[in-house]
Protein backbone atom coordinates (compact mmCIF):
# COMPACT_ATOMS: atom_id res chain seq x y z
CA UNK A 1 0.00 0.00 0.00
CA UNK A 2 1.05 3.57 -0.35
CA UNK A 3 2.04 4.93 2.36
CA UNK A 4 2.33 8.17 0.94
CA UNK A 5 0.33 10.75 -1.57
CA UNK A 6 3.00 11.77 -3.63
CA UNK A 7 6.68 10.77 -5.17
CA UNK A 8 8.00 13.91 -3.83
CA UNK A 9 7.00 12.99 0.10
CA UNK A 10 8.37 9.86 -0.32
CA UNK A 11 11.77 11.38 -1.66
CA UNK A 12 12.10 13.52 0.97
CA UNK A 13 11.05 10.16 3.45
CA UNK A 14 14.66 8.58 1.87
CA UNK A 15 16.37 11.40 2.77
CA UNK A 16 15.39 12.13 6.14
CA UNK A 17 15.82 7.76 6.56
CA UNK A 18 18.86 8.18 5.37
CA UNK A 19 19.96 10.84 7.33
CA UNK A 20 18.65 9.72 10.42
CA UNK A 21 20.28 6.00 9.67
CA UNK A 22 23.78 7.87 9.55
CA UNK A 23 22.90 9.64 12.54
CA UNK A 24 22.09 7.28 14.77
CA UNK A 25 25.72 5.15 13.84
CA UNK A 26 27.58 8.51 14.75
CA UNK A 27 28.53 8.63 10.77
CA UNK A 28 26.41 11.25 9.72
CA UNK A 29 29.36 14.03 9.62
CA UNK A 30 31.75 11.29 7.42
CA UNK A 31 28.82 9.80 5.10
CA UNK A 32 26.45 12.94 4.57
CA UNK A 33 27.93 13.57 1.39
CA UNK A 34 27.57 10.60 0.15
CA UNK A 35 23.68 10.59 0.19
CA UNK A 36 22.79 12.07 -2.64
CA UNK A 37 24.17 9.62 -4.71
CA UNK A 38 23.02 6.81 -2.91
CA UNK A 39 19.88 7.96 -3.31
CA UNK A 40 20.69 8.80 -7.24
CA UNK A 41 22.84 6.19 -8.22
CA UNK A 42 24.11 5.68 -11.51
CA UNK A 43 23.86 8.53 -14.94
CA UNK A 44 20.53 8.54 -15.73
CA UNK A 45 18.58 10.88 -14.39
CA UNK A 46 15.20 9.89 -13.26
CA UNK A 47 13.45 12.86 -12.12
CA UNK A 48 15.32 16.15 -13.43
CA UNK A 49 18.13 16.72 -16.56
CA UNK A 50 21.25 14.76 -15.37
CA UNK A 51 22.08 13.27 -12.41
CA UNK A 52 24.40 16.10 -11.27
CA UNK A 53 21.69 18.18 -10.72
CA UNK A 54 19.33 15.67 -8.92
CA UNK A 55 22.31 15.41 -6.50
CA UNK A 56 22.82 18.81 -6.34
CA UNK A 57 19.05 19.13 -4.86
CA UNK A 58 19.28 16.28 -2.43
CA UNK A 59 21.85 17.78 -0.85
CA UNK A 60 19.91 20.92 -0.19
CA UNK A 61 17.40 18.62 1.08
CA UNK A 62 20.21 16.96 3.27
CA UNK A 63 20.69 20.32 4.46
CA UNK A 64 16.85 20.72 5.22
CA UNK A 65 16.70 17.45 7.20
CA UNK A 66 19.83 18.47 9.11
CA UNK A 67 17.89 21.60 10.77
CA UNK A 68 18.17 24.03 7.17
CA UNK A 69 19.40 27.05 6.96
CA UNK A 70 20.04 28.88 10.66
CA UNK A 71 19.73 32.86 8.72
CA UNK A 72 16.24 32.13 8.13
CA UNK A 73 13.78 31.97 10.88
CA UNK A 74 11.57 30.43 9.31
CA UNK A 75 10.63 26.27 9.04
CA UNK A 76 9.53 26.86 5.29
CA UNK A 77 12.26 27.08 2.62
CA UNK A 78 12.30 27.21 -0.76
CA UNK A 79 15.06 24.97 -2.52
CA UNK A 80 16.10 27.66 -5.49
CA UNK A 81 17.23 25.23 -7.53
CA UNK A 82 14.31 22.52 -7.19
CA UNK A 83 12.03 25.00 -8.41
CA UNK A 84 10.97 24.55 -11.53
CA UNK A 85 10.13 28.41 -12.21
CA UNK A 86 6.99 27.42 -13.72
CA UNK A 87 4.88 29.37 -16.19
CA UNK A 88 2.21 31.86 -14.14
CA UNK A 89 1.20 33.72 -16.95
CA UNK A 90 -2.53 34.15 -15.59
CA UNK A 91 -5.66 33.35 -18.13
CA UNK A 92 -4.28 31.50 -21.11
CA UNK A 93 -6.53 30.78 -24.16
CA UNK A 94 -4.91 26.46 -25.00
CA UNK A 95 -5.35 25.20 -28.33
CA UNK A 96 -8.26 23.80 -27.17
CA UNK A 97 -9.93 26.97 -28.22
CA UNK A 98 -12.16 25.57 -31.30
CA UNK A 99 -12.92 29.34 -32.61
CA UNK A 100 -16.93 28.90 -32.02
CA UNK A 101 -19.46 30.92 -32.65
CA UNK A 102 -20.89 31.84 -29.07
CA UNK A 103 -18.00 33.91 -28.11
CA UNK A 104 -19.54 33.53 -24.64
CA UNK A 105 -15.78 34.45 -23.19
CA UNK A 106 -16.02 37.76 -25.29
CA UNK A 107 -19.33 38.51 -23.61
CA UNK A 108 -18.01 37.08 -19.98
CA UNK A 109 -15.29 39.87 -20.12
CA UNK A 110 -16.19 43.13 -18.55
CA UNK A 111 -12.89 44.69 -19.61
CA UNK A 112 -13.04 43.88 -23.16
CA UNK A 113 -9.57 42.16 -22.92
CA UNK A 114 -10.99 39.24 -25.90
CA UNK A 115 -10.41 39.59 -29.32
CA UNK A 116 -10.35 37.00 -32.04
CA UNK A 117 -7.89 36.10 -34.96
CA UNK A 118 -9.22 35.53 -38.40
CA UNK A 119 -10.05 32.01 -37.18
CA UNK A 120 -12.16 32.94 -34.70
CA UNK A 121 -9.83 31.68 -32.07
CA UNK A 122 -9.94 34.04 -28.89
CA UNK A 123 -6.91 35.66 -27.23
CA UNK A 124 -6.63 37.68 -23.73
CA UNK A 125 -5.10 40.93 -23.78
CA UNK A 126 -2.71 40.69 -21.11
CA UNK A 127 -2.81 44.78 -20.27
CA UNK A 128 -6.56 44.54 -20.16
CA UNK A 129 -7.27 41.26 -18.02
CA UNK A 130 -8.07 41.78 -14.76
CA UNK A 131 -7.48 38.05 -14.18
CA UNK A 132 -11.04 37.40 -12.67
CA UNK A 133 -11.31 33.95 -14.84
CA UNK A 134 -14.98 34.81 -15.75
CA UNK A 135 -14.03 33.71 -19.59
CA UNK A 136 -12.87 30.44 -18.25
CA UNK A 137 -15.59 29.87 -16.57
CA UNK A 138 -17.92 30.30 -19.68
CA UNK A 139 -16.06 28.56 -22.14
CA UNK A 140 -18.00 25.25 -23.07
CA UNK A 141 -14.74 23.59 -23.98
CA UNK A 142 -12.93 24.74 -20.98
CA UNK A 143 -10.28 25.78 -23.40
CA UNK A 144 -9.20 28.85 -20.90
CA UNK A 145 -7.05 27.69 -18.25
CA UNK A 146 -5.32 29.53 -14.93
CA UNK A 147 -1.81 29.27 -15.43
CA UNK A 148 -0.82 29.78 -11.54
CA UNK A 149 1.77 27.76 -9.81
CA UNK A 150 0.49 25.40 -7.65
CA UNK A 151 2.65 27.48 -4.64
CA UNK A 152 1.36 30.65 -5.42
CA UNK A 153 -2.16 29.09 -6.06
CA UNK A 154 -2.12 26.37 -2.56
CA UNK A 155 -0.80 29.90 -0.23
CA UNK A 156 -3.92 31.83 0.56
CA UNK A 157 -2.32 34.46 2.52
CA UNK A 158 -0.36 35.46 -0.36
CA UNK A 159 2.92 35.45 1.39
CA UNK A 160 4.50 33.42 -2.07
CA UNK A 161 5.54 35.58 -4.81
CA UNK A 162 8.24 35.42 -8.03
CA UNK A 163 11.91 36.16 -7.43
CA UNK A 164 13.28 38.30 -10.21
CA UNK A 165 14.73 35.11 -11.67
CA UNK A 166 11.54 33.13 -11.92
CA UNK A 167 11.93 31.50 -8.52
CA UNK A 168 9.70 31.02 -5.35
CA UNK A 169 10.50 33.23 -2.79
CA UNK A 170 8.01 33.28 0.63
CA UNK A 171 7.78 36.35 2.48
CA UNK A 172 8.40 35.16 6.26
CA UNK A 173 6.51 38.29 7.42
CA UNK A 174 3.19 36.68 5.57
CA UNK A 175 3.83 33.10 5.97
CA UNK A 176 1.99 31.28 8.71
CA UNK A 177 3.59 27.95 8.20
CA UNK A 178 0.82 26.03 7.36
CA UNK A 179 2.72 23.80 5.30
CA UNK A 180 0.12 23.93 1.85
CA UNK A 181 3.12 25.19 -0.22
CA UNK A 182 5.10 22.33 1.22
CA UNK A 183 2.45 19.72 0.09
CA UNK A 184 1.19 21.26 -2.89
CA UNK A 185 4.58 22.11 -5.05
CA UNK A 186 4.77 18.78 -7.61
CA UNK A 187 8.40 19.42 -7.64
CA UNK A 188 9.24 19.55 -3.82
CA UNK A 189 10.76 22.57 -4.05
CA UNK A 190 9.59 24.27 -0.91
CA UNK A 191 9.82 22.07 2.38
CA UNK A 192 9.61 22.10 5.80
CA UNK A 193 13.31 22.18 8.04
CA UNK A 194 13.56 19.27 10.13
CA UNK A 195 14.85 18.57 13.39
CA UNK A 196 14.89 14.82 13.87
CA UNK A 197 18.43 15.05 14.59
CA UNK A 198 17.91 17.08 17.66
CA UNK A 199 15.35 13.84 18.60
CA UNK A 200 17.57 11.64 18.06
CA UNK A 201 20.25 13.59 20.24
CA UNK A 202 17.44 13.89 22.98
CA UNK A 203 17.29 10.24 22.45
CA UNK A 204 20.77 9.31 22.67
CA UNK A 205 21.97 11.71 25.36
CA UNK A 206 19.20 9.85 27.87
CA UNK A 207 21.48 7.02 28.46
CA UNK A 208 18.07 4.75 27.59
CA UNK A 209 15.99 7.24 29.87
CA UNK A 210 18.03 7.04 32.43
CA UNK A 211 19.65 10.57 32.74
CA UNK A 212 16.25 12.22 31.68
CA UNK A 213 13.22 10.75 30.48
CA UNK A 214 11.89 11.24 26.46
CA UNK A 215 8.26 11.14 26.01
CA UNK A 216 6.78 11.20 22.61
CA UNK A 217 3.59 12.99 22.68
CA UNK A 218 1.33 12.30 19.48
CA UNK A 219 -1.29 14.71 18.17
CA UNK A 220 -4.58 12.64 17.52
CA UNK A 221 -4.62 13.31 13.47
CA UNK A 222 -2.61 10.27 13.79
CA UNK A 223 -5.72 8.04 13.75
CA UNK A 224 -5.39 6.62 10.13
CA UNK A 225 -1.76 7.55 9.02
CA UNK A 226 -0.05 4.22 9.27
CA UNK A 227 -2.34 2.32 7.13
CA UNK A 228 -1.12 -0.78 7.35
CA UNK A 229 -0.27 -1.04 11.00
CA UNK A 230 -2.46 -0.82 13.98
CA UNK A 231 -2.01 2.72 15.95
CA UNK A 232 -1.15 0.00 18.90
CA UNK A 233 2.11 -0.92 16.71
CA UNK A 234 3.14 2.78 15.79
CA UNK A 235 2.93 3.33 19.74
CA UNK A 236 5.23 0.32 20.08
CA UNK A 237 7.24 1.64 17.42
CA UNK A 238 8.02 4.72 18.79
CA UNK A 239 8.90 2.91 22.06
CA UNK A 240 11.59 1.09 20.22
CA UNK A 241 12.99 4.24 18.42
CA UNK A 242 14.10 5.12 22.62
CA UNK A 243 11.34 6.86 23.54
CA UNK A 244 10.21 6.57 27.55
CA UNK A 245 6.49 7.00 26.87
CA UNK A 246 3.90 7.56 24.63
CA UNK A 247 0.83 10.26 25.41
CA UNK A 248 -1.58 11.17 23.54
CA UNK A 249 -2.21 15.17 22.80
CA UNK A 250 -5.82 14.99 22.61
CA UNK A 251 -5.63 15.00 26.80
CA UNK A 252 -4.09 18.57 26.26
CA UNK A 253 -7.07 18.89 24.32
CA UNK A 254 -9.54 17.95 26.39
CA UNK A 255 -7.76 20.84 29.00
CA UNK A 256 -7.59 23.48 26.66
CA UNK A 257 -11.41 22.31 25.71
CA UNK A 258 -12.35 22.85 29.58
CA UNK A 259 -10.31 25.91 30.12
CA UNK A 260 -11.57 27.62 26.88
CA UNK A 261 -15.40 27.11 27.88
CA UNK A 262 -14.85 29.18 30.84
CA UNK A 263 -12.68 31.54 29.51
CA UNK A 264 -15.35 32.04 26.55
CA UNK A 265 -18.25 32.17 29.26
CA UNK A 266 -16.51 34.74 30.53
CA UNK A 267 -14.80 36.89 28.24
CA UNK A 268 -18.27 36.56 25.56
CA UNK A 269 -16.26 36.06 22.48
CA UNK A 270 -13.19 33.97 21.44
CA UNK A 271 -10.85 32.49 18.96
CA UNK A 272 -9.67 29.22 19.20
CA UNK A 273 -6.32 29.18 20.06
CA UNK A 274 -4.74 25.67 18.99
CA UNK A 275 -3.83 26.24 15.82
CA UNK A 276 -0.56 28.17 15.91
CA UNK A 277 -0.72 28.96 11.94
CA UNK A 278 -3.90 30.39 12.25
CA UNK A 279 -2.90 32.33 15.64
CA UNK A 280 -0.06 34.17 13.61
CA UNK A 281 -2.54 34.79 10.85
CA UNK A 282 -4.31 36.90 13.24
CA UNK A 283 -1.30 37.99 14.91
CA UNK A 284 0.11 40.06 11.10
CA UNK A 285 -3.20 40.43 9.35
CA UNK A 286 -5.78 41.36 12.36
CA UNK A 287 -3.72 42.87 15.50
CA UNK A 288 -6.82 44.51 16.67
CA UNK A 289 -8.23 41.02 17.30
CA UNK A 290 -5.45 39.38 18.98
CA UNK A 291 -6.63 40.30 22.06
CA UNK A 292 -9.88 37.88 21.54
CA UNK A 293 -7.45 35.03 20.69
CA UNK A 294 -7.87 32.89 23.96
CA UNK A 295 -5.26 32.87 26.13
CA UNK A 296 -4.70 28.89 26.35
CA UNK A 297 -1.96 27.22 25.65
CA UNK A 298 -2.44 24.91 22.93
CA UNK A 299 -3.28 21.04 23.52
CA UNK A 300 0.67 20.27 22.17
CA UNK A 301 2.20 22.88 25.17
CA UNK A 302 -0.73 22.31 27.68
CA UNK A 303 -0.24 18.56 27.73
CA UNK A 304 3.95 19.08 27.62
CA UNK A 305 3.37 21.90 30.45
CA UNK A 306 1.26 19.04 33.01
CA UNK A 307 4.33 16.30 31.86
CA UNK A 308 6.37 19.09 33.31
CA UNK A 309 4.96 19.90 36.09
CA UNK A 310 4.92 16.17 37.12
CA UNK A 311 8.47 15.97 36.28
CA UNK A 312 10.68 18.46 35.48
CA UNK A 313 14.17 16.89 34.46
CA UNK A 314 12.47 15.11 31.21
CA UNK A 315 11.91 15.96 27.65
CA UNK A 316 8.97 15.96 25.20
CA UNK A 317 8.94 15.38 21.51
CA UNK A 318 5.56 16.73 19.62
CA UNK A 319 5.03 14.51 17.11
CA UNK A 320 2.22 15.67 14.51
CA UNK A 321 0.83 16.50 11.44
CA UNK A 322 2.13 20.06 11.55
CA UNK A 323 4.44 22.36 9.96
CA UNK A 324 3.50 25.76 12.06
CA UNK A 325 4.16 23.59 15.40
CA UNK A 326 7.52 23.63 14.37
CA UNK A 327 7.43 27.11 14.05
CA UNK A 328 5.09 27.02 17.67
CA UNK A 329 7.66 25.20 19.29
CA UNK A 330 10.54 27.19 18.97
CA UNK A 331 9.18 30.49 20.43
CA UNK A 332 11.39 30.84 23.82
CA UNK A 333 7.89 29.98 26.07
CA UNK A 334 7.30 27.28 24.04
CA UNK A 335 10.44 25.75 23.87
CA UNK A 336 10.49 25.71 27.28
CA UNK A 337 7.90 22.87 27.30
CA UNK A 338 8.48 21.62 24.11
CA UNK A 339 12.10 19.72 23.16
CA UNK A 340 11.65 19.40 19.68
CA UNK A 341 8.65 18.73 17.05
CA UNK A 342 8.53 16.12 14.12
CA UNK A 343 6.06 15.30 11.77
CA UNK A 344 4.27 12.31 11.15
CA UNK A 345 6.26 11.88 7.96
CA UNK A 346 9.58 11.86 10.07
CA UNK A 347 8.11 9.77 12.27
CA UNK A 348 7.65 7.49 9.39
CA UNK A 349 10.92 7.78 7.76
CA UNK A 350 13.09 7.41 11.32
CA UNK A 351 11.13 4.17 12.26
CA UNK A 352 12.38 3.04 8.78
CA UNK A 353 15.96 4.33 9.68
CA UNK A 354 16.31 1.83 12.50
CA UNK A 355 14.32 -0.76 10.70
CA UNK A 356 11.75 -1.26 12.99
CA UNK A 357 9.50 -3.64 11.80
CA UNK A 358 6.25 -2.44 12.93
CA UNK A 359 3.97 -5.09 11.70
CA UNK A 360 6.21 -7.62 13.55
CA UNK A 361 5.12 -5.65 17.25
CA UNK A 362 3.06 -6.08 19.56
CA UNK A 363 0.09 -3.74 20.63
CA UNK A 364 1.03 -0.61 22.51
CA UNK A 365 -1.56 1.67 24.29
CA UNK A 366 -2.70 5.09 23.65
CA UNK A 367 -5.91 6.16 25.84
CA UNK A 368 -5.95 9.08 27.90
CA UNK A 369 -8.12 11.57 26.90
CA UNK A 370 -11.81 11.28 26.23
CA UNK A 371 -13.79 11.16 22.86
CA UNK A 372 -13.98 14.75 22.40
CA UNK A 373 -10.40 15.68 23.21
CA UNK A 374 -9.74 13.41 20.09
CA UNK A 375 -11.95 14.52 17.31
CA UNK A 376 -10.14 18.12 18.04
CA UNK A 377 -8.04 16.22 14.77
CA UNK A 378 -10.78 17.51 12.52
CA UNK A 379 -12.50 20.48 11.30
CA UNK A 380 -15.27 21.02 13.93
CA UNK A 381 -14.24 18.79 16.76
CA UNK A 382 -12.83 21.64 18.89
CA UNK A 383 -16.27 23.70 18.39
CA UNK A 384 -17.91 20.43 19.35
CA UNK A 385 -15.67 20.05 22.33
CA UNK A 386 -15.71 23.40 23.52
CA UNK A 387 -19.61 23.07 23.42
CA UNK A 388 -19.39 19.97 25.69
CA UNK A 389 -17.16 21.86 28.25
CA UNK A 390 -19.88 24.25 28.40
CA UNK A 391 -22.23 21.78 29.30
CA UNK A 392 -19.79 19.77 31.70
CA UNK A 393 -18.98 22.82 33.39
CA UNK A 394 -22.78 23.83 33.86
CA UNK A 395 -22.38 26.95 31.36
CA UNK A 396 -25.60 25.91 29.56
CA UNK A 397 -27.45 28.91 29.49
CA UNK A 398 -24.17 31.10 27.47
CA UNK A 399 -25.93 31.26 23.54
CA UNK A 400 -22.84 29.15 22.48
CA UNK A 401 -22.59 30.30 18.45
CA UNK A 402 -19.61 29.04 17.24
CA UNK A 403 -18.62 29.53 13.31
CA UNK A 404 -16.40 27.15 12.33
CA UNK A 405 -13.74 27.89 9.83
CA UNK A 406 -12.31 24.90 7.88
CA UNK A 407 -9.04 26.55 6.18
CA UNK A 408 -7.26 30.02 6.17
CA UNK A 409 -9.64 31.10 3.70
CA UNK A 410 -12.78 30.94 5.42
CA UNK A 411 -10.84 31.88 8.53
CA UNK A 412 -10.00 35.41 6.80
CA UNK A 413 -13.23 36.11 5.84
CA UNK A 414 -14.70 35.76 9.62
CA UNK A 415 -12.09 37.61 11.08
CA UNK A 416 -12.68 40.19 8.11
CA UNK A 417 -16.22 40.60 9.39
CA UNK A 418 -15.44 40.58 13.02
CA UNK A 419 -13.18 43.23 12.67
CA UNK A 420 -15.77 45.41 11.01
CA UNK A 421 -18.59 44.14 13.80
CA UNK A 422 -20.29 42.09 11.11
CA UNK A 423 -19.71 38.49 12.67
CA UNK A 424 -23.44 37.08 14.71
CA UNK A 425 -21.15 34.27 16.41
CA UNK A 426 -19.51 34.45 19.36
CA UNK A 427 -16.46 31.87 18.88
CA UNK A 428 -14.19 31.52 16.21
CA UNK A 429 -13.06 27.75 15.60
CA UNK A 430 -9.63 28.44 13.23
CA UNK A 431 -7.93 26.14 10.77
CA UNK A 432 -5.67 26.90 8.49
CA UNK A 433 -5.40 23.16 7.16
CA UNK A 434 -8.84 22.63 4.92
CA UNK A 435 -10.14 19.63 7.09
CA UNK A 436 -8.42 20.51 10.35
CA UNK A 437 -5.53 18.72 11.53
CA UNK A 438 -5.70 15.93 9.53
CA UNK A 439 -5.49 17.98 6.11
CA UNK A 440 -1.25 19.01 8.07
CA UNK A 441 1.30 19.18 5.50
CA UNK A 442 3.43 16.78 7.58
CA UNK A 443 0.43 13.78 7.25
CA UNK A 444 1.84 10.96 5.30
CA UNK A 445 -1.62 10.50 3.67
CA UNK A 446 -4.61 12.88 3.41
CA UNK A 447 -7.24 10.58 2.02
CA UNK A 448 -11.12 11.01 2.57
CA UNK A 449 -11.58 8.50 4.89
CA UNK A 450 -9.25 10.09 7.69
CA UNK A 451 -11.83 12.54 9.01
CA UNK A 452 -13.85 8.82 9.67
CA UNK A 453 -11.02 7.24 10.97
CA UNK A 454 -10.26 10.19 13.51
CA UNK A 455 -14.34 10.16 14.96
CA UNK A 456 -13.50 5.67 15.35
CA UNK A 457 -10.60 6.76 16.91
CA UNK A 458 -12.46 8.96 18.80
CA UNK A 459 -15.09 6.64 20.00
CA UNK A 460 -12.56 4.19 21.08
CA UNK A 461 -11.56 6.37 24.04
CA UNK A 462 -12.43 4.85 27.31
CA UNK A 463 -12.92 8.49 29.13
CA UNK A 464 -16.33 9.67 27.19
CA UNK A 465 -16.54 13.12 29.30
CA UNK A 466 -13.99 15.73 29.19
CA UNK A 467 -14.15 15.81 33.18
CA UNK A 468 -13.29 12.48 32.80
CA UNK A 469 -10.33 12.39 31.45
CA UNK A 470 -9.12 15.26 33.07
CA UNK A 471 -11.07 15.97 36.30
CA UNK A 472 -8.93 13.39 38.52
CA UNK A 473 -5.49 14.75 37.45
CA UNK A 474 -6.32 18.29 39.53
CA UNK A 475 -7.28 20.17 36.48
CA UNK A 476 -10.90 20.72 36.70
CA UNK A 477 -11.82 24.14 37.59
CA UNK A 478 -15.54 24.80 37.98
CA UNK A 479 -15.08 28.94 39.80
CA UNK B 1 5.07 13.00 54.28
CA UNK B 2 4.14 9.75 52.81
CA UNK B 3 4.71 10.23 49.09
CA UNK B 4 1.88 8.00 46.67
CA UNK B 5 2.66 8.44 42.92
CA UNK B 6 -0.25 6.38 40.75
CA UNK B 7 0.62 5.78 36.95
CA UNK B 8 -1.37 7.61 34.95
CA UNK B 9 -0.08 6.25 31.57
CA UNK B 10 -1.90 5.03 29.04
CA UNK B 11 -2.08 1.19 29.91
CA UNK B 12 -2.65 1.94 33.63
CA UNK B 13 -5.51 4.46 32.28
CA UNK B 14 -7.24 1.22 30.57
CA UNK B 15 -6.39 -0.68 33.50
CA UNK B 16 -8.31 1.92 35.79
CA UNK B 17 -5.99 4.31 37.38
CA UNK B 18 -8.49 7.00 37.09
CA UNK B 19 -10.87 4.63 39.48
CA UNK B 20 -7.23 4.56 41.51
CA UNK B 21 -6.50 8.02 41.74
CA UNK B 22 -10.02 9.44 42.51
CA UNK B 23 -10.93 6.49 45.68
CA UNK B 24 -7.08 7.50 46.85
CA UNK B 25 -7.93 11.06 46.63
CA UNK B 26 -11.77 10.72 48.33
CA UNK B 27 -10.01 8.11 51.03
CA UNK B 28 -7.18 10.66 52.13
CA UNK B 29 -9.81 13.46 52.56
CA UNK B 30 -12.47 11.41 54.52
CA UNK B 31 -9.23 10.10 56.57
CA UNK B 32 -8.45 13.43 57.28
CA UNK B 33 -4.95 12.57 55.90
CA UNK B 34 -4.11 15.62 53.51
CA UNK B 35 -1.23 16.70 55.31
CA UNK B 36 0.44 13.31 55.67
CA UNK B 37 -0.24 11.59 52.32
CA UNK B 38 1.01 13.40 49.04
CA UNK B 39 -0.88 12.13 45.94
CA UNK B 40 0.85 12.83 42.74
CA UNK B 41 0.58 10.95 39.44
CA UNK B 42 3.52 9.43 36.82
CA UNK B 43 2.93 9.00 33.16
CA UNK B 44 4.47 5.32 32.87
CA UNK B 45 6.51 3.66 35.38
CA UNK B 46 8.34 0.56 33.01
CA UNK B 47 5.49 -2.27 34.20
CA UNK B 48 2.97 -1.81 31.49
CA UNK B 49 2.68 -5.88 31.59
CA UNK B 50 1.41 -5.45 35.67
CA UNK B 51 -1.72 -7.14 36.81
CA UNK B 52 -3.24 -3.70 38.07
CA UNK B 53 -2.17 -0.37 38.34
CA UNK B 54 1.18 0.93 38.91
CA UNK B 55 1.60 3.24 42.55
CA UNK B 56 4.41 3.76 44.76
CA UNK B 57 4.52 4.40 48.06
CA UNK B 58 7.47 5.95 49.19
CA UNK B 59 9.26 4.70 46.02
CA UNK B 60 8.18 1.24 46.86
CA UNK B 61 6.40 -0.29 44.01
CA UNK B 62 2.64 -1.97 44.24
CA UNK B 63 0.54 -3.15 41.41
CA UNK B 64 -2.96 -1.95 42.63
CA UNK B 65 -6.29 -3.81 41.23
CA UNK B 66 -8.43 -1.02 40.99
CA UNK B 67 -11.28 -3.06 42.91
CA UNK B 68 -9.31 -3.12 45.56
CA UNK B 69 -8.12 0.20 46.38
CA UNK B 70 -9.57 0.03 50.35
CA UNK B 71 -7.66 -2.47 51.33
CA UNK B 72 -4.29 -1.05 49.56
CA UNK B 73 -5.27 1.86 51.48
CA UNK B 74 -5.58 0.38 54.48
CA UNK B 75 -2.68 -1.99 54.29
CA UNK B 76 -0.26 0.42 52.74
CA UNK B 77 -1.26 3.98 52.91
CA UNK B 78 -2.20 4.20 56.27
CA UNK B 79 0.87 2.07 57.45
CA UNK B 80 3.32 4.12 56.10
CA UNK B 81 1.55 7.36 57.22
CA UNK B 82 2.04 5.88 61.12
CA UNK B 83 5.51 4.40 60.59
CA UNK B 84 6.47 8.33 59.43
CA UNK B 85 4.60 9.59 62.24
CA UNK B 86 6.51 7.22 64.54
CA UNK B 87 10.12 8.33 62.45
Amino acid sequence: MNRFDTKVQYLKYRVLREVARLAWKDKLYDKMLDIPAMIVPGKTPTMRCCVYKERAILNERVKLAMGGDKSNHNVIEVIDIACDDCPSGGYEVTSACRGCLAHRCEAACKKGAITFDHNQKAHIDKSKCIECGMCSKVCPYSAIINLKRPCENSCKVKAITMSEDMCAQIDNEKCINCGACVYQCPFGAISDKSYILDVIDLIKKSNKNKKYKVYAIVAPSIAGQFKDVSLGQVVSAIKELGFYSVIEVALGADMVANKESLELAEKGFLTSSCCPAFVKYVEQQFPDLAKHVSSNLSPMAMLAQYIKNMESNCKVVFIGPCTAKKAEYRKKEIHKLVDSVITFEELQALIDSKDIDMSALEEGHLDNASYYGRIFARSGGLTDAVRQALKENGKESFPFNPIVCDGIEQCKIALLRKSKNLLPNNFIEGMACVDGCIGGAGCLTHGVKNKSEVDVYGKEALEKNIHDAIGYLGLTDKN
Amino acid sequence: MAKITVCIGSSCHLKGSRKVVEELQYLVKTNKLDDDVELGGAFCMGKCGAEGVSVTVNDKYYAVDPAKVTEFFDDVVVKAVNEEKKA
